[in-house]
């Protein structure tokens, strides 16, 4: 592809891209609070008025001129803590999302590409995956690999695989079948670059959309993880164990979960709208007019 | 029973055996997935070498692994998954012992779900894109964005800390104490349905949609048959199929959602057992629990392909 060709394709997909955002409002708004969220995390340490972690006399104190969210029980201060918790959140829904993709995607593809005995076997197993309730089994694994985010969040992700395996090998089976791959092969190409240059570029659109929502799934595991101790721990700040924190002091201090609680349920709300709206703009069988 | 129900029951009791033993070699396979040596990391920092050397004897660590899959699997098999690292009870008692508090929720969960996202959903797919529709969609994208611990901490903290109409925290025995039961089980079983609602308003709604637009049903409608003769009579049923599908899913995911449910109310249940174990690295316990749960699954999956096939007369054929 030449270079002004290439340029040309950039400028249609932008284009596109400004179409789409204008067109579905839900979309626009998700992606712009997803973006705000984004700098947010990254310039935390620079925004938040006191760090996360600093202690004070003044505990559980209304929200005031001084500490904009009020402080909880150890007279830190809330806002900043949730700032703080952002990027906490945001790198535990990436990395469980990205963990299940590098186990599910190399063995969904392989699976529906080899087909076969490889095929029953990887199916029979995936199958058996699902059958376990998903956050126990990730408390579970987080047993085993030893209590952390990081640990957690792993676990989070192995429990996301084989959902991802099974959407990607029933799409890599629809794929293999097409005339383009007969082509490639005759051609010539090699298994690997029929893979990586043919079949997985078409069968990707719903793993996207469905990447989109396991990462509001993976920010409400995050929560509950945290909530019972599996997950961040102490002093860190997180969303999860901040409602875990105003949990024990509700009787006094119940607008303590409140700040928490919303900031966990709007993320989500955008990774899941953002994912709803991937989909309606992939779905082949809506019309398209651009 | 006619000889072609037995067979199929029997054929799909058939197809369960390997399912049961991939989940049985998962769920050994989780002590595999302690780094270092597990007897060290589950006798804790300040442990003496005795201690480690009897877990290790007692977990049978110092067999070759297919010897302790094998010598786990035979005790499972006859009932017995072995005993607390910390208490010494049993597992299986343990987990049984808290199971029904665990169901109580989980069921009262799944019956508000259907009971209010099934009339969602048909409210919703019966004016697509008007007000009502719009108003169930969006509340339903709410719901399946909630966390529910966070729901449940609200629910306390405005119908019993506030209003002071139901427990804050705890669970009574169903069998002995029913009314009781059901009055602690009510706040957490509404916290838990929450996702179950939206999950199956929004399934139920666009597989509708898809039903009542299809050809038969223009059919139909071109035949002169009432709107609400052609939903009951033809596109419910024809939903039902991924009503039941739904409701499986539901079921399996609240039956996991309910781990940080039974924290908010300190229920008794196998989810705050399976934390505290995984907490204290007590893993026989958090195998049991593991196991207790994914066997039933595997049965209420069984269930629902039965049902499949006495609802469509096309599944039991193949």
């Amino acid at each position: 592809m030449s270079a002004t060709v290439q340029q040309a394709s950039r400028r249609k997909r932008r284009s596109r891209l400004r179409t789409w955002l204008a067109g579905d409002r839900r979309a626009a708004i998700s992606l712009s609070f997803l973006l705000l969220l984004g700098s947010l995390s990254l310039l935390a340490g620079v925004i938040a008025p006191y760090s996360p972690v600093a202690q004070s006399m003044d505990i559980l104190a209304p929200p005031s001129a001084a500490h904009w969210l009020g402080t909880d029980d150890l007279g830190r201060d809330v806002f900043s803590r949730l700032l703080h918790g952002g990027p906490m959140t945001l790198y535990a829904s990436f990395l469980a999302v990205s963990v299940g993709l590098a186990i599910g995607l190399p063995i969904g593809v392989l699976a529906g590409y080899l087909g076969g005995w490889v095929d029953t076997g990887v199916g029979r197993i995936i199958d058996t995956m699902l059958s376990f309730p998903s956050i126990v089994l990730a408390i579970a694994v987080t047993g085993a690999l030893g209590i952390g985010l990081t640990n957690s969040m792993i676990a989070v992700g192995i429990v996301f695989s084989p959902g991802i395996a099974r959407l990607i090998r029933v799409q890599t089976m629809i794929v293999k079948g097409d005339l383009f791959v007969d082509a490639a092969r005759t051609f010539g190409s090699s298994t690997w670059r029929v893979i990586f240059r043919h079949i997985l570029p078409n069968a990707i659109q719903p793993v996207i959309v469905q990447v989109t929502l396991l990462l509001a799934t993976a920010l409400l595991a995050e929560a509950s993880l945290s909530f019972l101790g599996l997950g961040v721990q102490p002093p860190q700040p997180s969303w999860g164990q901040m409602l875990a924190r105003a949990y024990t002091y509700m009787e006094i201090a119940p607008e303590q979960m409140y700040a928490p609680g919303l900031a966990i349920l709007f993320t989500a709300l955008a990774f899941n709208a953002l994912g709803e709206s991937l989909r309606a703009l992939l779905d082949p069988t809506r019309s398209r007019n651009d | 029973m006619s000889m072609r129900t037995l067979l199929l029951v029997g054929s799909r009791l058939v197809q369960v055996v390997p399912v049961l033993v991939l989940a049985t070699l998962a769920i050994f396979g989780l002590l595999q997935l302690v780094p270092g040596d597990p007897a060290a990391v589950i006798a804790g920092e300040t442990a003496t070498a005795e201690r480690i050397a009897q877990i290790r004897q007692m977990l049978g660590l110092d067999l070759p692994v297919w010897q302790q899959y094998l010598h786990w699997l035979s005790g499972a098999v006859r009932g017995d998954l072995s005993t607390s690292l910390i208490t010494g009870v049993p597992v299986l008692e343990e987990v049984l012992r808290r199971l029904p508090n665990t169901l109580l929720i989980v069921f009262m969960a799944l019956a508000l779900s259907v009971a209010i996202g099934v009339p969602l959903g048909i409210l919703a797919a019966t004016n697509v894109d008007g007000r009502i529709d719009r108003l169930v969609t969006s509340t339903a994208s709410l719901g399946v964005a909630v966390p529910n611990f966070w729901m449940g901490m609200i629910l306390v903290g405005f119908f019993a800390l506030g209003l002071g109409w139901f427990p804050t925290t705890g669970a009574a025995s169903l069998t002995q104490e029913p009314l009781r039961a059901l009055h602690h089980a009510t706040l957490p079983a509404c916290a838990l349905a929450l996702s179950g609602i939206a999950e199956i308003t929004r399934q139920l709604r666009s597989a509708l949609i898809d039903v009542l637009s299809s050809q038969y049903v223009r059919t139909l409608h071109a035949k002169g048959l009432p709107q609400s003769k052609i939903l009951w009579r033809h596109g419910l049923k024809n939903v039902s199929l991924t009503l039941l599908t739904v409701v499986g899913l539901v079921f399996n995911r609240t039956l996991g959602a309910t781990v940080a449910i039974e924290a908010v109310f300190a229920i008794p249940g196998t989810g705050s057992l399976v934390v505290a174990s995984a907490t204290n690295k007590d893993f026989p316990v958090v195998q049991g629990v593991v196991f207790v749960l994914v066997l039933i699954v595997i049965a209420c999956n069984l269930l629902i392909d039965l049902l499949y096939a006495a609802l469509d007369p096309r599944m039991s054929r193949r």
